[in-house]
């Protein structure tokens, strides 16, 4: 019972020190708020109406439709004409157009033969967001009819789960497996380090708490701060961009769980590590770009090179990114998900040891 | 006399530093015991190995019958320990801080309500039980910390440099304090490097470069001080002062108002006689005096003794 008791004594502390310290209770629900109305109306990862130059070197009735069809997916903007290659990459050059589509000569022969390119697709590469417009435009489905091996996989996937394209269905998922690393992370190092800096640890380590009732007391307050942040971004997502949950809640918040409590594993690794709260910053935001760029929320996981992939399955981020939009966006249930809970825990499991063995009731 | 910490070759290096070089000592019980030492001296090293914050390189400690690192949990019950810095919360008020230890030492609620009622009464805190500690000042953090320490009813207190931060009047309570815990059996071990609290102690180890250099009761220490000690008053004390310094028995010359204190190496077979030739060229006026040694003169011997020696070690070497 009195181990309980210490372990309480412990989270009833760092609650009190939370609730005085108002900057920091103002960033818990500040944060996810400013992000979320952030990223849901001021980021748009949709692209429309891009200025497109055609060159149409077959002129038959098959490149017309093509040119039409690519038309239809209002990706495209204002088509021009080019008459010849030259032509084409001096408008792409000029910025006239973001983007070059090139039908070669013999296109009907090209799609029944379906080894050899049918379009050639000329980017702006000064401008990421085209190299997603084009890798698109890659695999919408006008190839299939004429008899293509084209994958169209990704196109029906989005039509299917986001009819209309809107970011905010895929952001608001994503930013709260994003906001949850920020604050759970860099909250809970910070959080341990502090008392180390103002020299709190060394008294509390030389009393009869233990290890896991210091490690499990400082944990519990921000378990409790993860799950209401996340409530506030999934009521927030609902309210103010229609996001619904398709699948259950109770799923959602185990998944959730686990996420944090991978995430807080983490903060208290890093915690061990860092002697000042600015070195602990400074290596929470070390993970946090990472897990930002790599884990599928800003850039499309497929399109990352293996290295990339590699190092973003070490990131709970990534797998937790699957687990929340497959049940936000597809009514996934958690046992759909089995290889992402499994990884989540390895990387809970690893870090609990890691920091439980680094952790010491001692100065050296 | 029962020994309530027991150390033998007790040494600390952290890198190539070497903070204590190998100490033996013995603590009884139930007495305030004192590391005078100036900074650097090893005495919070050797007091963090003794509550198993830090191990010990070499040589083993034994606290309250318990070998420490390795029952550092069993005498960790029984110890309080009070840090250098205020290391209590200092977003937390001053009853908050109580509790929280209280119940971090694992006090049922009744004990809790007793124990914190007497310490708040006894330190004088009532009139800021519910002030935050951060704003609370250098006597008032002291006597919350002390209060927060004996919490538990230790057996043991480990007060590392208390006083530092603390007004003359809160040292003079401070003491009166800790005199009322030794009285009812508990054992105190206090580093300070101020004179007038050494001076207090029962006993006494003398720490320079993390060596004991002197050992035992304060009155006992001045009496076998390992030299003649004088107080000199004449005209031109600059001058005097540059005389006494080219003395080679001389060991340490301080200026106290208008009187020199002079400490002479015993090994000197008539002291006052060579203080009086030397003086007599540019002082002709200068009254030699032999006094007593007081606790400050033995510092200065042993420390100044250890430092020169190994002075000249160095550079024979």
């Amino acid at each position: 019972m009195s181990w309980f008791a210490r372990l309480f004594a412990i989270s009833s502390k760092e609650i009190r020190q939370l609730a005085r310290d108002r900057i920091t209770l103002g960033l818990i629900v500040g944060i996810p708020a400013i992000q979320l109305l952030l990223f849901g109306y001021a980021i748009n990862f949709d692209v429309r109406g891009v200025s497109t130059v055609v060159l149409d070197q077959s002129q038959t009735s098959l490149s017309r439709r093509l040119v039409g069809d690519l038309r239809a997916t209002q990706v495209l903007g204002e088509l021009r004409q080019a008459d010849s290659e030259r032509e084409l990459r001096e408008l792409i050059q000029r910025g006239d157009a973001n983007l070059g589509i090139v039908i070669a000569p013999d296109v009907e022969r090209r799609i029944a033969d379906g080894n050899r390119a049918a379009l050639q697709i000329l980017v702006d590469g000064s401008q990421p967001a085209l190299e997603n417009v084009a890798a698109g435009l890659r695999s919408i489905p006008l190839l299939q009819r004429a008899g293509s091996t084209a994958r169209p996989r990704l196109v029906e996937i989005v039509v299917a789960y986001n009819p209309d394209k809107r970011t905010a269905v895929q952001i608001v998922p994503a930013l709260c497996g994003v906001i949850l690393t920020m604050t759970m992370v860099i909250f809970t190092a910070s959080a341990i380090v502090r008392e180390r800096e103002r020299g709190n640890l060394e008294l509390l380590i030389t009393t009869p708490v233990t290890r896991g009732q210091l490690m499990a007391g400082k944990l519990l307050p921000y378990v409790a701060i993860g799950l209401i942040q996340t409530t506030l971004i999934l009521v927030l997502g609902y309210w103010l961009f229609d996001v619904p949950v398709a699948g259950s809640l109770v799923d959602l918040y185990l998944g959730a769980l686990l996420f944090i409590a991978a995430s807080l594993s983490l903060g208290l690794f890093l915690s061990t590590v860092a002697q000042t709260q600015f070195q602990a910053i400074q290596m929470a935001i070390m993970m946090m770009l990472p897990s930002i760029l790599m884990s599928g929320f800003m850039f499309p996981f497929e399109g990352m090179p293996a290295v990339a992939q590699g190092i973003a399955q070490v990131l709970p981020l990534t797998h937790f990114n699957e687990i929340i939009r497959g049940i936000v966006l597809r009514g996934a249930s958690l046992s759909d998900m089995l290889p992402e809970i499994a990884k989540l825990t390895v990387f809970l499991a690893v870090m609990l040891t890691l920091s439980i063995a680094r952790f010491r009731k001692r100065l050296d | 006399m029962t020994i309530a910490i027991s150390a033998r070759g007790l040494a600390r290096h952290f890198g190539k530093v070497i903070a204590v070089a190998g100490i033996d000592l013995d603590i009884p019980r139930a007495q305030i015991y004192g590391f005078l030492g100036p900074n650097g001296s090893g005495k919070s090293t050797t007091i963090r190995m003794m509550c198993g914050l830090l191990v010990p390189t070499r040589g083993t400690v034994t606290v309250l019958g318990h070998a420490v690192p390795r029952e550092s949990e069993v005498v960790r019950r029984k110890l309080g320990y009070m840090t250098q810095r205020f290391s209590l919360w200092e977003d937390l008020t001053v009853t908050e801080n109580l509790d929280f230890m209280c119940r971090v030492y694992g006090l049922g609620r009744a004990q809790r309500r007793e124990r914190m009622a007497d310490r708040i009464a006894g330190y004088d805190l009532a009139a800021i039980a519910g002030q935050r500690a951060g704003t609370l000042s250098g006597g008032e953090r002291q006597r919350l910390a002390l209060a927060a320490a004996t919490l538990h009813d230790p057996e043991l207190l480990l007060l590392d440099e208390p006083t530092s931060a603390v007004d003359p009047q809160s040292r003079r309570d401070f003491w009166e304090s800790l005199f009322a815990l030794v009285a009812r059996g508990t054992t105190i071990l206090v580093s300070t490097h101020y004179m007038d609290e050494a001076e207090r102690c029962h006993r006494l180890a003398i720490l320079n470069r993390g060596s004991i250099a002197a050992e035992g009761e304060p009155k006992q220490l001045a009496r076998d001080i390992d030299a003649a000690v004088f107080e000199i008053e004449c005209a031109d004390l600059v001058a005097a002062r540059r005389a006494l310094a080219a003395l080679p028995k001389v060991r340490s010359v301080a200026q106290l108002g208008r009187r020199l204190r002079v400490l002479v190496h015993r090994e000197a077979v008539d002291p006052e006689r060579e203080l009086r030739m030397a003086l007599a060229a540019h002082c002709p006026d200068a009254r030699v005096e032999r006094v007593g040694a007081s606790l400050e003169d033995v510092f200065v011997a042993v420390t100044r003794l250890r430092n020169a020696a190994s002075t000249v070690a160095e550079r024979a070497a």
